[in-house]
């Protein structure tokens, strides 16, 4: 396929509300030619609102949209040159596979129209792409979904769109097809290299997939940054609360003493600010010791091994409970009181 | 009920006897008494016969009692033959009308939101709600003589009442929810996200509807269309109080069939009785045929 020239795409302050509820509240994001940008974040955070502003299928309250420096929401989303892939295809399930992706080609305009035979072409090139020929007698109601996403894949890129956007693409497939369309998403992003932005509540899937992760959440970006940055130094409670799975706990702290309830834990502050605040430990971050070797103690009270870790249920001194994810290298027993040690942790207000 | 036939007989030890009574808990399980079944079945098929099958077996017998030749005299009498004429030009006006009105408001129900829509969709049932005969008085009220618009239509010399307009404006109205019903929970099914992904894969609005909207409720519109009109034909109250009664100009079908059988014309009265009659019977079976496409359409829109 073709070098697409470069297109870069850019938000400034969008803001959209239905009714009283706020799913965009001043959002500002540049995405980078050539980018494959996921915007992570529960149901409800504007993820997928911001996506439909971007192709034109919402209107914000305000705020700018601009592709490429101009100004998109001059534009309607016909005109926007721009492929949306939804989470349930959408596909036209009057057409059949061929149809459907030709579909986009067919109602140019007469005078930049193709002729039958480029169509043809064109689609079959597509077909070939999505590694789907075989079915392009079908109808859509006779594929599964993978299949289907792949064809709506290919009719998104038949007209040869500016961006790509993709809303949950594979929300609606069981988890194995999930994981190979993934990666065969990925794969096809690095051959046809379209700026591209696409929408999932699956951290694994944003991880696995993007260069870049928005993580959002209540109509606003809690952070932006590469997997890595994103996973390892989360900016916000929030985003180490979402990404990877997390052991919070509220805390005080006051003048560099870290506080569980009544008890000083033996951590440092470091630069938290003073007040109520809460703890992260990644659940595999939490290590095991005798009892007393570590800045918490606990009793294990349950224990259920998962594939190489063994997660432990483990009462705190003090009454709270936790989940960590300890090596399978020294049994845990339950009732048995153990030292926790968290390896690294984080401490944010609030 | 079912379940005490189980603890009904003695323990036994013989394994054919509990096998049996097993079986016969089963079955039980399933179905009503032999008896209960048989009554209801009787009666359901003693109702529809007295109600449905013995008057559509009466009218074709009287129509014919006089032997096919008479039966067909009656059919091409010139009063019988404006009546047909005049009632498919008037199915022809309001089925075409409220093929256009219902397509234009179900999807304006069902893509859009705005405010109104619960009282448009009230609105729309309205003509289900009113007696036809309340209908026909309201044209009356708006294009009679001593109504609102009387004076001025006079005065521009339009016939409205007593003629084909006025007819086919109250049966217009009558039968003005029978597309958009079809249609409305059929569209809101769909959704718009065949038409967001037609316009962002740059078709116009024009195309849109033309390519992806109209095909996949074509089914739902012949099934609206196909009620509409059977109704459009059939109707009687509210064309009886604007027609006027005028012997070969303003009689359909329905109203002929009443003047015939007042004459004791039976024949000629059961005759296009009969016409009335089998135009239900086609309707029926292509009501079927429609559904069972409808069915299929829905089955493929699964996700």
């Amino acid at each position: 396929m073709r070098d697409k020239t470069q297109v870069t795409i850019e938000v400034k302050d969008l803001v959209k509300t239905f009714g009283s509820f706020k799913a965009l509240d001043g959002v500002d994001l540049k995405v980078d030619s050539g980018e494959l940008v996921a915007l992570l974040g529960p149901s409800g955070s504007g993820k997928t609102t911001l996506l439909r502003i971007v192709a034109g299928l919402d209107w914000p309250d305000a705020g700018e949209v601009l592709i490429n420096g101009e100004d998109a929401l001059a534009q309607g989303a016909r005109e926007r040159h721009v492929g949306f892939v939804f989470q349930h295809y959408a596909l036209f399930r009057h057409m059949s596979v061929f149809e459907n992706v030709a579909f986009g080609l067919r109602v140019q305009p007469r005078a930049i129209r193709k002729d039958e035979a480029a169509i043809r072409a064109r689609v079959k090139e597509l077909l070939d792409l999505v590694q789907l020929d075989w079915l392009s007698d079908r109808y859509p109601s006779q594929l599964s979904g993978g299949q289907r996403q792949r064809i709506a894949l290919a009719r998104a890129l038949a007209i040869e769109p500016r961006i790509l956007l993709l809303d949950e693409p594979f929300g609606a497939l069981d988890a194995k097809v999930r994981k190979e369309l993934r990666r065969w998403l990925r794969s096809l992003h690095h051959e046809i290299n379209v700026t591209s932005i696409f929408v999932t509540h699956d951290q694994e899937e944003a991880l696995e997939v993007a260069n870049r992760v928005v993580v959002m959440d209540k109509g606003r970006i809690e952070q932006v940054g590469s997997p890595d940055d994103v996973y390892e130094s989360p900016a916000s409670a929030f985003v180490h609360g979402f990404i990877g799975e997390s052991i919070e706990l509220p805390v005080q702290v006051e003048g560099g003493v870290v506080r569980l309830g009544d008890r000083p834990l033996a951590l440092a502050a470091g630069g938290a600010a003073p007040g109520a605040s809460k703890l992260f430990v990644r659940r595999h971050d939490m290590l095991v010791g005798p009892p007393g070797s570590g800045a918490f103690e606990g009793a294990v009270q349950h224990v259920r091994n998962f594939g190489p870790v063994q997660r432990a249920e483990i009462v705190l001194s003090g009454g709270k409970t936790i989940e960590i994810d300890a090596p399978r290298d020294k049994e845990l027993r339950v009732g048995e009181t153990v030292g926790l040690e968290p390896r690294r942790y984080r401490i944010f207000a609030g | 009920m079912t379940m005490q036939i189980v603890h009904s007989g003695p323990v036994t030890s013989s394994d054919e006897t509990v096998r049996a009574r097993e079986a016969l808990a089963r079955d039980n399980l399933r179905t009503e008494p032999k008896a209960v079944r048989i009554a209801i079945i009787t009666i359901a098929i003693a109702f529809l016969t007295i109600f449905v099958v013995l008057p559509l077996v009466v009218v074709f017998a009287h129509a014919f009692s006089k032997g096919i030749a008479a039966y067909f005299a009656a059919l091409a009498e010139p009063e019988a033959l404006a009546a047909i004429r005049l009632t498919l030009l008037v199915a022809a006006i309001s089925v075409g009308l409220n093929l256009v009105f219902g397509l234009v408001a179900a999807w304006a129900i069902a893509k859009f939101d705005f405010p109104g829509k619960t009282f448009l969709i009230t609105l729309i049932d309205l003509p289900f709600s009113v007696s036809p005969v309340i209908s026909g008085l309201v044209f009356v009220l708006l294009f009679g003589a001593q109504g609102y618009f009387g004076g001025w239509l006079r005065d521009h010399d339009i016939q409205i009442l007593f003629a084909v307009p006025g007819i086919a404006l109250a049966t217009t109205f009558v039968t003005f929810p029978f597309v958009a019903r079809a249609l409305i929970p059929l569209m809101q099914e769909q959704g718009t996200q065949e038409e967001e992904a037609a316009i962002s894969l740059g078709a116009s609005g024009l195309q849109t509807f033309f390519r992806v909207t109209l095909p996949n409720i074509k089914w739902g519109v012949l099934y609206g269309v196909l009620l509409c009109n059977a109704r459009a034909m059939g109707e009687f109250g509210a064309v009886s109080v604007v027609s006027g009664h005028i012997r070969g100009e303003t009689n359909t079908m329905p109203l002929l069939v009443e003047i015939l059988y007042n004459e004791y014309q039976f024949v000629a009265a059961f005759a296009i009785a009969s016409l009335l009659a089998m135009l239900a019977l086609i309707t029926l079976i292509a009501k079927t045929v429609l559904e069972r496409h409808l069915d299929e359409g829905q089955d493929a829109s699964d996700h």
